[in-house]
């Protein structure tokens, strides 16, 4: 049994430091395209004022990019520093997708992302398009693969446990590739990406229209944003399909927990838009329904069962039972009673072997559990229900709030008035944090609706991580949050500095910090300026 | 079938190697040049040049390590696993020190104050030295044999201590690879600055390169006089499924000069070592710079091998229950996950060096002050 303190901390290490790495990642994700689209009109048209947004906002985004890396660097040891066990068991699977994304994607974004920031002298314009092209090419792929990665987690398809090597083994890689949770979560998550890019440069673009500085790089700037984010909040909201929670009973779980729904009740169901779930009481108290809402949020479908919680446990009930026979004929198949006998009583239990495992939390050998325990692991077997219920519906109040905002960004700028609506350029500029708020809270209800599964119904999370002390954990973790925080200090430092001076920051000489004598509206700006040639500043 | 299940673990064994290796002729320049930026470079313009000339490429480099990371974790999970928890505190030392490189690299010219510029300059030196020396310094643990065993379900457990890494020996190899490194850093700061940076960098190669070339055979002399060594004295067949508690392991003195003896040929990697170093140190002192950098990454290359083939097939040698040790017989994926991963390493690694050819091609040039003056705002 390992230190009930140590998977708490454990657990606090990962979250914090994987959350601290998502700060930075949608912004890579989506800011990436955005410079991609803002670079090829440059390269279409000639006007410099492209270039000048290239180089801009990829300052910006250069700025968030080393955090993005700074802390990736910590997600890559982490699995094998602190999740020992877990790497052991699933490293067979799990660490395939994780080495390709290296090999096929951080390879590439890293490679070309020096090149987008120091080679704009050394080449020709073509050449760098197509360096920043495959930036963003790089990033979007690594997401792929991470998710296919974390998708596996959530449901753990096309692998099979061996109890000789005592841990799961690949056994179609296809399977592990197009795993339906995986395809859903790569839409919903890189499309969320990209919301955040829009909403940041329409947020900051909004300031500077607001204060009446550069208005025409801020126009620019903000239709291209403004197009690139309607679509994406459609797709984060309209995309996707149901069979990512059809299968798999961690999804069926997740989804229970996201409605706090105790009672299976028939389709469609309503969705409860307040209430306070409790686990202790297995009930909602005063629970508001809007009826069929949630069956079409959620399963996206009219006619999808959503299974209640109770059910749920009534059959994990059933499961650990059967994994308690399974823990022992594992038992004894590696203790060296290789008979047919005991292999096949192992293989009709073994699906269950997980189930099994929940009972390590109380004791050593599962297969001796009292009754009183089994109760406490069905009590285990689904996650505390009222952070998950909170957290989807910020979330989705967090998207609700954002289509409305775009949908009007984007009636305002096709009729070329945006830059009057002050209103609704300060609902921009206030919204900034919004999508990072939605983005959080998306992967709070992912992670932790998972629970008590690191991989779902394989190996609970009380079993996988390293056999450290708490004490260790204590120290990284407090090692972690100074230098994370020091470092978010940092860098919102230099985002906020470079924000405020904007375009000016590039030293062209053409934007409102060095002319001061910037007009309202001033139009395009000169169409080139060979003097100028080595003012751009990429650093 | 060529690719049946022992010959992919050998494979794997090899891959790893050409990663790691990858990983210090690539990455291990940008540390080498991390070490030496506060001392080569007297001015911040001189900085800058010296920051530049590796400036579109660390990050790339660095990819070396996490996919060196990334591919341990596919094909040896348990060794992932029990290294990486075994050594915490000196993993999560190495990896708060590559912190300091991202930040640095990209924050350190974007403001001009003086106490900003020279405070990410120890950063970037920080994460130079300690990262190199802490790879080094395990390197020198897996050859003296890592305090450690595996329960029946085969959890790792450590039982080793932070400070117990620290052992003289294990210092000696963290000090040959920062010393290995230092020096390719140097070559390369030869070959892509002007004087007087160059010149400096020329006359540190030198004293570096034979400090090195002394630590190295210290370091063999003094694995000989105190024998260390492991041998397998009961193996399972080698294409069995990994399990790494079927085998029979016992220390053995004298155990990793084996390797030399069966196979005589495995000499050539310390002979390349020393004549890679030497060699080096030779063509810096001729300016010949750019074939030194060659011969340089083939000196690193030879040191890794010859702990590497002295070791094999052992990966971690269990010092506490020599039975658990980790070979490369019995601890990789299973037959599909490292076919997967071979056909994944074949076709990327070739695309992948063909485009960072072609990325440092087009950012070839010898970069002055007056350059990094002239594009103040486009440089680092
Ligand atoms: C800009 C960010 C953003 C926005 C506006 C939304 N989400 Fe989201 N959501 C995420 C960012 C996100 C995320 C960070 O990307 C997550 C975490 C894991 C994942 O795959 O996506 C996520 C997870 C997530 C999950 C759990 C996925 C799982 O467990 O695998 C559900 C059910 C939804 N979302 C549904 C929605 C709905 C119905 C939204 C709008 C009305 C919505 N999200 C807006
Ligand atoms: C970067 C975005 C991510 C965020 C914000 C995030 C968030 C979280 C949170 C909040 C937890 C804590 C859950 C709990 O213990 O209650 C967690 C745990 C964990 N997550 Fe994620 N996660 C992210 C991505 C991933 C990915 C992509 C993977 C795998 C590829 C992953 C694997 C894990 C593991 C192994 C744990 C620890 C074991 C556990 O608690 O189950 N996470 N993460
Ligand atoms: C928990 C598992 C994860 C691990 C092990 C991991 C690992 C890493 C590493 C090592 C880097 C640095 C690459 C470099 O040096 O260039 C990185 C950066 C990055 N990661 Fe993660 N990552 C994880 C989760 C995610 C998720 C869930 C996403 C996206 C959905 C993601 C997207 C990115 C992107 C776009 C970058 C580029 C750098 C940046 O953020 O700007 N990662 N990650």
């Amino acid at each position: 049994m390992l230190d009930s303190s140590l998977i708490e901390l454990s657990r606090w290490q990962f979250a914090i430091t994987a959350m601290y790495h998502f700060l930075f990642v949608p912004l890579t994700l989506g800011l990436s395209w955005i410079l991609v689209i803002m670079e090829s009109v440059y390269v279409m048209t000639g006007r410099e004022i492209y270039r000048d947004m290239t180089k801009f906002w990829g300052k910006l985004f250069g700025i968030n990019f080393a955090l993005g890396v700074t802390t990736g660097l910590t997600m890559e040891f982490q699995f094998g520093t602190n999740w020992a066990y877990y790497s052991h068991y699933v490293g067979d699977v799990f660490g395939a997708p994780l080495a390709i994304e290296g090999l096929m994607a951080f390879f590439l974004e890293s490679t070309f992302i020096g090149l987008f920031f120091l080679g704009w002298e050394r080449l020709s314009k073509r050449q760098h398009l197509a360096v920043t092209f495959l930036t963003a090419l790089g990033s979007n792929l690594s997401a792929l693969w991470i998710l296919i990665a974390n998708g596996w987690m959530q449901y753990p398809v096309g692998a099979e446990f061996s109890f000789e090597t005592m841990r799961m083994e690949m056994v179609s890689f296809s399977e592990v590739l197009f795993n339906p949770v995986a395809q859903v979560k790569f839409v919903h998550t890189v499309a969320a990406g990209y919301v955040t890019a829009a909403m940041f440069v329409m947020g900051l673009s909004s300031w500077y229209m607001l204060k009446g500085r550069d208005i025409a790089f801020a126009k620019r700037s903000f239709s291209v944003a403004v197009g690139f984010g309607l679509a994406s909040i459609l797709s984060v909201i309209l995309l996707g399909d149901e069979s990512g929670y059809e299968v798999g009973d961690v999804q069926r779980v997740k989804l229970a927990a996201i409605e706090a729904e105790w009672e299976t009740e028939p389709p469609p169901a309503g969705f409860t838009i307040f209430g306070h779930p409790s686990n202790a009481d297995q009930e909602t108290h005063g629970a508001i329904k809007i009826p069929w809402l949630m069956g079409l949020i959620t399963t996206r479908s009219f006619n999808t069962e959503v299974t209640g919680l109770k059910d749920l446990m009534r059959d994990h009930e059933v499961r650990i039972r059967s994994g308690m026979i399974a823990y022992d004929y594992l038992q004894r198949l590696r203790g060296g009673e290789d008979t047919p006998n005991n292999r096949a009583m192992f293989k009709q239990h073994m699906d269950d072997l997980g189930y099994g495992l929940l009972l390590k939390r109380y004791l050593d050998n599962p297969a001796e559990a009292t009754e009183e325990q089994i109760q406490l692991a069905v009590r285990d077997s689904i996650p505390e229900v009222a952070p998950i219920f909170w957290s989807f519906r910020v979330m989705v109040g967090a998207g609700v709030w954002m289509l409305v905002l775009i949908v009007m960004g984007f009636y305002y700028n096709a009729k070329r008035i945006i830059e009057h609506q002050r209103w609704l350029l300060r609902l921009f500029l206030l919204s900034i944090p919004v999508p990072w708020i939605a983005a959080e809270t998306g992967w709070f209800v992912a992670e932790f609706g998972r629970q008590p599964w690191a991989i779902g119904e394989i190996l609970p999370t009380s079993i996988a991580a390293s056999s450290l002390t708490a004490q260790d954990l204590r120290l990284s973790l407090t090692a972690f949050v100074v230098f994370y925080t020091l470092l978010f200090m940092i860098e919102m430092f230099l985002m906020i500095k470079f924000g405020r001076q904007g375009p000016s920051s590039l030293h062209t000489g053409r934007y409102y910090h060095e002319r001061k004598t910037a007009v309202v509206g001033a139009g395009a700006a000169p169409k080139t300026a060979p003097n100028q040639e080595h003012k751009g500043d990429a650093a | 079938m060529i690719l049946d299940y022992e010959v992919l673990k050998f494979i794997w064994w090899v891959l790893v190697g050409v990663l790691f290796i990858g990983f210090a002729v690539t990455d291990g320049l940008d540390m080498g040049v991390g070490a030496l930026l506060p001392f080569l470079g007297k001015t911040d313009l001189e900085r800058r040049v010296i920051i530049n000339t590796v400036g579109p490429h660390w990050d790339g480099n660095q990819v070396w390590l996490i996919t060196a990371g990334g591919a341990i974790f596919a094909a040896w999970p348990l060794v992932y696993a029990t290294a990486f928890s075994g050594f915490y505190f000196a993993m999560l030392l190495a990896l708060f020190a590559l912190f300091l490189r991202p930040v640095g690299f990209d924050y350190r010219s974007k403001i001009a104050n003086p106490m900003w510029r020279s405070t990410w300059d120890w950063g970037l030196f920080v994460g130079g030295v300690v990262p190199a020396l802490v790879f080094g310094i395990a390197f020198g643990n897996l050859l003296r044999g890592v305090p450690f065993h595996l329960d029946e379900l085969l959890r790792p457990y450590y039982t080793g201590s932070f400070f117990g890494l620290l052992n003289p020996f294990a210092l000696i190899a963290g000090l040959i690879s920062v010393g290995m490194l230092v020096l390719h850093g140097a070559i390369w700061l030869q070959l892509r600055t002007a004087e007087p940076i160059a010149g400096r960098a020329k006359a540190l190669a030198k004293p570096i390169g034979l400090a090195t070339i002394g630590a190295f055979a210290f370091a063999g002399l003094w694995l000989t006089i105190a024998g260390y060594g492991y041998q397998v004295i009961n193996m399972p067949a080698l294409d069995a499924v990994s399990n790494p508690l079927t085998k029979e392991v016992a220390a053995q003195r004298w155990g990793w000069l084996v390797n030399y003896w069966r196979y005589p040929l495995t000499l050539l990697f310390p002979i390349l070592g020393f004549a890679g170093l030497g060699g080096a140190i030779a063509l810096s002192m001729r300016d010949r710079p750019g074939l030194g950098l060659v011969v340089s990454g083939l000196g690193i290359s030879g040191i890794i091998l010859t702990a590497g083939s002295a070791m094999f097939p052992f990966i971690m040698a269990s010092s506490t229950n020599p039975n658990s040790s980790l070979l490369a017989w019995d601890v990789t994926s299973s037959h599909l996950t490292l076919t997967v991963m071979f056909w994944a390493a074949v076709i990327f690694i070739p695309i992948i060096l063909g485009y960072t050819t072609w990325t440092y091609a087009k950012m070839w040039r010898r970069i002055t002050v007056e350059e990094i003056k002239s594009q103040d705002t486009l440089a680092y």
